[in-house]
């Protein structure tokens, strides 16, 4: 396997016009009128990892409050309004816009070897849209209006009978905001997957980490309507009086929970998928070979994202359903064990063939592998009735999520941040302070959530903000508090060796990891024009596969924003497209959407007059500004249309 | 340096700057919200006929919807695919005087059919505050208002660029792509008042 260069420069004068005609803005203005993709998916990063503070704050003061048996830190009103804001945070706020927008908008271009994301003014919109609901759902706690029927919010709890006010109403909206901008950044990432990959990309060479994020982006289009339809149904029925889930004219409160977890079961895939791209994409750079079973793998992927569709019963085997569709669900539940173990045994299989070497990623990638194997086994038992039945709305699925959640996705995440922060920043994260960083989160995690599985067979029932002494909890819950506070120290490693990095960190030049896919075929961090000549491609590991005098696509403009569409199944170029500059209408449109859609919270007549100010940025957004400096090319070829 | 600029190269100067049809990124884009808005229209009739299993009459004290304006749209519905094929035909043409045709007669078939559907809502024969049933019919109903209105507002859009020297290159594309997105509105009105109209009467 020949390691090729990185990709390199053309002459200075073409690189000044790529640099004017992909220029991104600067000043404060600037930086809302900003769509490059590099951007945007920084700060998703950014803003999500935020989130993920916030989430861990409340999480921490619901352990302090039940560190020991009556403490009196927190009242049951606003333990429930942080329990249900913190599941809401780490679920909409962290997980999916971390884990698929933030990695995916980031990093979907530079692994196809283009210059900018697909409709990247819809993507910057995804953004905004997507910081407004948060700030929704926060602004509402501060002000003593935080969501408190738990993050799925199932009614009747939900409902007008039963929580009056405001609450409920601001829980479902900001569930609109979050999956808006997950739709928005799901069309931008699976354009740019089946239209934008380098020429030679073809399917069967596309990165196992493409395959996930095309897959996840598939399943965002058809599981989020689900939640938007059934948080939409909730506030209706709290604000027009509709009447889906009233028993007494019709209704049916299990309705909310099929469409829930329509979407619901999805959503861990959503978040567990691109969790194991990042272990398929460090395991074969760290073990110096190509993966092991790349269409085994790929198979996976796809099988768990259609599998993903076929479970959401398993989360409602207490509701009293017939046996029959319990029978079925158990089995579908048992069924994704097969591909997720055939990933397993892959990634067993790269490490035992390769030549591990054992950085700092991979520590995490490892961290990866036990966690994450746990939460799978504890997965196993509760897709089993009986025993679901009997540990149901106790600790120990407290447990198993977590170690699911936080194995699948923090893990990962923290694989990927120390493998693509050089890149990102263009310089190296300390490996030392990564190694503290890891162990003492990996240890505090254990103490933490390893406990709870005795906590719930012990009968502790979830979500309650207190025990009595006589229950004989107090010690475990003292050791899982106990837990947090490791945890919390790691994070705080990792600030520090973050912000050391962006000072001072050594420089990490475009390949420091020497990476065979293409984001590593650019300086670090990437110029905003990404590669100063695209890349074509020769096998599925670019730059390993690459021949020496791998080809280079020339051609396409060089003072306009423009990149290239091939075709979706073997890559073959077919034309170029000019990409969207910058501009300051997704801005304003998204500000035009939230108030319409923070109105609705208060009068109905908000989504209509807010409908307004909605079109007419809409139409500013979209309405053609001069000619296409492409119109004269055009004009000289005297195609059709210029007549 | 000068050996690599020696690298083999794949030119792409040559290639067209706009593609037409299922070449188009636009169009595949079109796919995907017709995808989404496909799952939402598919999971409120799946909980149309969910909440239909939860009761023994349906409609429950009410009359189904009348029949005659939900047929009568539906047919208006069909004709109205003869602009929109149009249009999509005579687009790639780039003559500006048929696109302007095309656009206006669907335009005028939109504002048809919403009119139409204003007399479908006002015969409904329920309201939504008055069971699960009548908020199963008018949230599938408001879906597929809020469609037809940004279909409409869409189509106007674009008309009112027809009127200027800037529908050239792209703009073409996306008469061709509104073109297929009303084939959807059509579809999902279809389906639609078959569900609100058939199934109250013979489930």
């Amino acid at each position: 396997m020949a390691l090729s260069e990185p990709i390199v420069i053309p002459q200075a004068s073409d690189l000044e016009r790529l640099a004017r005609a992909w220029a991104q803005p600067r000043g404060f203005w600037g930086w809302f009128m900003n769509v490059h993709h590099t951007a945007i998916g920084v700060r998703f990063m950014v803003t999500s990892f935020i989130f993920l503070l916030l989430g861990g704050i409340l999480a921490a003061l619901m352990r302090w409050q039940l560190a020991r048996p009556e403490h009196g830190v927190l009242g049951p009103d606003l333990y429930n309004q942080i329990f249900t804001i913190h599941g809401s945070t780490m679920i909409f706020l962290f997980a999916v816009p971390m884990m698929f927008q933030g990695f995916g908008v980031y990093l979907v271009p530079l692994l196809c070897g283009t210059r900018n994301i697909a409709f990247p003014r819809l993507n910057a919109f995804s953004y905004y849209i997507y910081v407004v609901g948060g700030l929704l759902l926060w602004v509402g706690l501060l002000v003593k209006t935080g969501a408190d029927a738990g993050w799925f919010s199932y009614v009747p709890l939900s409902g007008p009978e039963f929580t009056p006010g405001k609450r409920s109403d601001f829980w479902a909206q900001m569930i609109t905001f979050t999956e808006v901008s997950a739709l928005g950044v799901a069309i931008s990432i699976a354009a740019t997957i089946l239209r934008h990959r380098a020429p030679g990309m073809t399917l069967n060479r596309m990165p196992v980490i493409l395959w996930e994020k095309l897959t996840v982006a598939i399943m965002v289009i058809f599981a989020m309507p689900a939640v938007m339809v059934v948080s939409s149904m909730l506030l209706m029925d709290r604000t027009i009086n509709t009447q889906f889930f009233n028993p007494a004219v019709g209704g049916d409160v299990l309705l909310y929970q099929h469409l829930f977890w329509f979407f619901g079961h999805p959503e861990v895939y959503i978040i567990f998928l691109p969790g194991t791209a990042i272990i398929s994409t460090l395991v074969p750079v760290f073990s110096r070979r190509h993966i092991y079973g790349y269409i085994p793998i790929v198979c996976s992927v796809v099988a768990t994202g259609f599998l993903g569709f076929g479970v959401w019963v398993h989360h409602m085997f207490a509701t009293g359903l017939p046996q029959i569709s319990e029978s079925f669900f158990t089995a579908a539940s048992l069924m994704i064990v097969i591909p997720t173990a055939t990933q397993f045994f892959c990634w067993i299989a790269t490490i035992w063939h390769g030549r591990l070497q054992l950085r700092l990623p991979m520590l995490w990638v490892f961290g990866f592998f036990f966690v994450f194997l746990i939460g799978g086994l504890s997965g196993v038992m509760l897709a089993s009735v009986p025993v679901d039945w009997q540990v149901h709305d106790s600790f120990f699925v407290v447990a198993h999520f977590h170690y699911v959640l936080i194995g699948g996705a923090l893990f990962p995440m923290f694989a990927g941040l120390y493998h693509w922060i050089p890149k990102i920043t263009g310089r190296m994260m300390n490996e030392g302070l990564g190694k503290v960083h890891f162990w003492l989160f990996f240890i505090g995690f254990n103490m933490t959530f390893f406990t709870m599985h005795f906590l719930g067979l012990r009968g502790m029932p979830r979500r309650v903000y207190t025990y009595t002494p006589e229950m004989h909890w107090g010690a475990l819950n003292t050791l899982a508090t106990t837990g947090v506070g490791f945890m919390a120290a790691g994070i705080i490693v990792f600030l520090v060796n973050f912000f050391d990095n962006k000072a001072s960190g050594r420089l990490a030049g475009p390949n420091p990891w020497s990476g065979g896919s293409l984001e590593w075929a650019t300086a670090s961090p990437p110029p905003p024009y990404n590669f100063a000549e695209l890349p074509t491609v020769n096998g599925r590991e670019a730059l390993w596969d690459a021949e020496p005098n791998q080809p280079i696509v020339r051609g396409l403009r060089e003072d306009i924003p423009e990149v290239l569409v091939t075709h979706s199944l073997d890559s073959d170029p077919e034309y170029r497209e000019e990409s969207p500059g910058p501009s300051i209408w997704p801005f304003l449109t998204s500000i035009a959407v939230s108030i319409a859609f923070i109105w609705s919270i208060f009068s109905p007549w908000g989504i209509a007059y807010g409908a307004i100010p909605v079109v007419i940025t809409l139409i500013a957004w979209l309405w053609p500004r001069g000619h296409s400096p492409a119109r004269r090319e055009l004009e000289r070829r005297e195609e059709p249309w210029t007549r | 340096m000068d050996a690599l600029r020696e690298r083999p190269v794949l030119d792409v100067s040559g290639l067209p700057t706009v593609a037409f049809g299922r070449s188009n990124t636009t169009w595949l884009a079109n796919v995907f919200y017709m995808m989404i808005e496909g799952t939402m229209f598919a999971l409120l009739i799946a909980s149309y006929f969910y909440l239909r299993t939860r009761t023994s009459n349906w409609p429950p004290a009410n009359l189904p919807p009348t029949l005659s304006w939900g047929v009568i749209n539906g047919i208006v519905f069909l004709v109205s695919l003869v602009p929109a094929r149009y249009a999509q035909k005579v687009a790639p043409t780039g003559d500006r005087a048929k696109i302007r045709f095309a656009l206006m007669g669907l335009a005028a078939f939109a504002v048809l059919n919403m009119v139409l559907r204003g007399f479908e809502l006002a015969n409904l024969n329920c309201r939504w505050y008055e069971s699960a049933y009548g908020s199963a019919v008018w949230s599938i109903m408001g879906l597929h208002c809020g469609h037809l209105i940004t279909e409409f507002v869409e189509t106007v859009v674009i008309l009112a660029v027809a009127f200027t020297d800037k529908m050239e290159g792209t703009r073409l594309v996306d008469v061709a792509i509104n073109s297929d997105y009303w084939y959807f509105v059509v579809a999902s009105a279809l389906v639609s008042d078959f569900v609100v109209y058939g199934a109250a009467r013979f489930l």
